[in-house]
């Protein structure tokens, strides 16, 4: 018998049905819910008269749509940011849910306030109506995003209608390069394999690099696999995880804390386990990368050229051209000459501490091009404190940057945080498609670090030459 | 929901590939807490000029593939945001199948759940249906879901491959979470040995 791999793993251990179609009832263990996704899902159970199931492993907080300016606590001004973020008050206090409102210090976004809080352990699985949930996969847990209708589903049952994926490794051996951080390696990838490489998939990342990240390095890696098309993104818990999750608030204690990880010792992927696609990339040939189009798959080291559309095939050949005229670039410029003038660090991807102490480390004692507009938007409230004790905030702000309040902010713009047509931003964040950031909007994704140089510079920027 | 019937309809050609979400419902009208009234925003960035009036080229602004019922689409179809704005806004446009060579799996996942049929083919195959559809209003495709077939207007006809389960709840109309209540001595089950196996959870 072939042994099993991480994911079959998570998936034997929460079945609770399998149908002779092969359609399978899947236990939920952690359900987070946000504003923009989830007031459809409530009407739903009021309309039906139906109940939360386990409003004790349902965590809600407001983060997609909060102002990340001063206030917000008081009044949100958009009017219909206002009302969902006070359909979710409402929605969380009739139904009983775990809530983490904005005026709470523990608010921020979802994918960064589940681990923070201790609410994400290995093997858990965990959903929310939000694609980016991959990111707690960091944790050997086996997470991803839902619909609404699949939120509603999941409140109402605790469970969810799943039909199994194929696994894929990922392995990134070696050790990486100086200056190469987390976000290119998960960049990198999507470029090897296409934004639909991993469509049908749940992904685990393995490696001597891989185990070499921090969490916070691990959860800038999962959070993309969904760029890459996969359901999920996975890498086995281990000291590293153990360390991170001990202590916080929701992470069990005394004997549970010793039987939970007993457990969580066995979650890894056999020697034998079957894979059915393999991916190997080494370390050591990772250079820190940006995005040249409108899809994430659009990934070039910074060294390299705007690519000539007719170099791709098929249907990517159009897309490309598509793409070089919605980002005003033409082929053959070199990448690092492309200016810019907003700078956007934060985002699920890369808005926790670690994201920020790599780019404060660049902005100390610097300054930001003349007419740049730059901000931090930290992940969470608690990033945000700790950014500001450990002396950061105050990098930022000498540096010329706008020092934020948590929340998704300009990642997807539906706050008041965006790009006005035309304008070309240097961003941590995990989305370059058309209008992401703002209609008419240019996103490049980077790494804090490559973004805190592009800051100072005014164009895309190697950042090993500033190391 | 509706049952899905078979049905013929005109299929607008939308070869261009990762048509992600936020293309098919932008941000902005992401603020409802109804599901219903999308179908206006459908594609909203390709579809209107700056000054909000129509933009002539954009295929669904075209008088042959206004009232398209299909959408054949390039590579990718659906991948970013889990929003199921998306399929919201393409099902209250009147869009009840779409075809690509692949799916993003939670746009896939979404389509179902609101009565939406999203067909898989290769890529031969597609560009028929493509080259069928370019002709307009005058080509119809058929979709048979019971059989699981498409025919183009010239009567050409491709079979395709769909999860039993799934298009069982289709063709009845069936409401997923009414169906997993009727499991939920499983459900009471599986939660009684998994607090005992993982009190911590």
């Amino acid at each position: 018998m072939t042994g099993k791999t991480l994911y079959d793993k998570i998936w034997d251990a929460h079945l609770v049905h399998e149908a002779e179609d092969g359609s399978s009832l899947l236990y939920i263990d952690r359900h987070l819910v946000h504003e923009v996704t989830s007031p459809q899902a409530f009407e739903g159970l009021r309309m039906t008269g139906r109940q939360v199931r386990a409003p004790e492993k349902t965590i809600a907080v407001p983060d997609h749509n909060v102002p990340t300016t001063a206030g917000r606590d008081k009044i949100i001004e958009n009017e219909d940011s206002r009302i969902q973020v006070e359909a979710l008050d409402k929605n969380a206090r009739d139904f009983g849910i775990n809530y983490y409102p904005v005026s709470d210090v523990r608010q921020g976004i979802v994918h960064i306030v589940g681990p923070e809080q201790g609410w994400t352990l290995p093997g858990m699985t965990v959903v929310c109506g939000d694609s980016h949930t991959a990111t707690h996969g960091a944790f050997g847990s086996l997470a991803h995003g839902i619909g609404t209708s699949e939120v509603e589903h999941v409140l109402a049952t605790q469970t969810l209608i799943q039909s199994k994926s194929k696994n894929m490794k990922v392995e990134i051996t070696g050790q990486l390069r100086p200056g190469v951080t987390a976000k290119d390696i998960t960049l990198s990838v999507i470029g090897r394999t296409g934004t639909a490489g991993g469509t049908g998939y749940v992904i685990e990342y393995c490696g001597e690099a891989i185990r070499a990240l921090s969490m916070e390095g691990r959860m800038t890696v999962c959070n993309m696999a969904i760029e890459g098309g996969a359901r999920a993104g996975l890498i086995a818990p281990d000291q590293t995880t153990f360390d991170y999750v001990k202590g916080r608030p929701h992470a069990p204690k005394g004997a549970q804390w010793e039987a939970a990880l007993d457990w969580w010792k066995t979650l890894y992927s056999d020697d034998d386990a079957h894979w059915d696609k393999v991916i190997t990339i080494r370390g050591e040939d990772i250079a820190p990368v940006v995005t040249w189009g409108t899809s994430p798959e659009d990934v070039l080291a910074i060294t390299d050229v705007v690519p000539d559309p007719s170099s791709f095939k098929g249907g990517k050949v159009d897309a490309a051209k598509r793409a070089l005229d919605y980002m005003g670039l033409t082929a053959g410029t070199p990448l690092r000459d492309i200016k810019i003038d907003t700078v956007f660090i934060g985002s699920c991807t890369n808005g926790r501490i670690e994201d920020l102490r790599a780019a404060a480390a660049i902005l100390k004692g610097k300054k930001i091009k003349d007419g740049m507009r730059a901000m931090v938007v930290p992940g969470s409230g608690l990033v945000r404190a700790q950014a500001e004790e450990e002396g950061l905030a105050d990098i930022f702000k000498e540096a010329g940057f706008e020092w934020r309040l948590a929340g998704c902010s300009m990642c997807l713009a539906m706050n008041p945080d965006q790009l006005a047509p035309g304008e070309r931003c240097a961003a941590t964040s995990n989305r370059n498609f058309e209008g992401r950031q703002g209609k008419g909007g240019r996103t490049h994704l980077m790494s804090p670090a490559m973004a805190a140089a592009a800051a100072i510079t005014g164009h895309l920027t190697d950042v090993r030459e500033m190391m | 929901m509706d049952k899905f019937e078979s049905f013929s309809g005109v299929a607008a050609p939308m070869p261009l590939v990762n048509i992600d979400t936020d293309m098919i419902i932008p941000k902005q009208f992401l603020k409802t807490i109804k599901r219903s009234g999308l179908g206006v925003n459908l594609f909203a960035e390709m579809r209107y000029l700056d000054d909000g009036s129509e933009n002539p080229d954009f295929v669904l602004n075209n008088a042959a593939y206004r009232d398209a019922e299909i959408i054949v689409a390039g590579d990718n179809f659906g991948c970013g945001s889990s929003r199921e704005h998306a399929p919201w806004a393409i099902k209250d446009f009147g869009i009840k199948c779409v075809i690509s060579t692949s799916f993003a799996d939670i746009f896939f996942n979404n389509c179902f759940k609101n009565g939406i049929l999203p067909i898989t083919l290769p890529q031969e195959q597609i560009d028929v249906l493509m080259k069928d559809a370019e002709k307009g209003s005058n080509a119809r495709l058929d979709i048979d879901l019971e059989n699981q077939t498409v025919t183009t207007s010239e009567g050409e006809s491709f079979a395709f491959e769909v999860d039993p389960f799934r298009k069982h709840c289709l063709l009845e109309g069936l409401d997923d979470i009414g169906l997993t209540l009727e499991k939920a001595a499983a459900i009471d089950s599986f939660e009684g040995q998994a607090s005992q196996a993982r009190p911590w959870v």
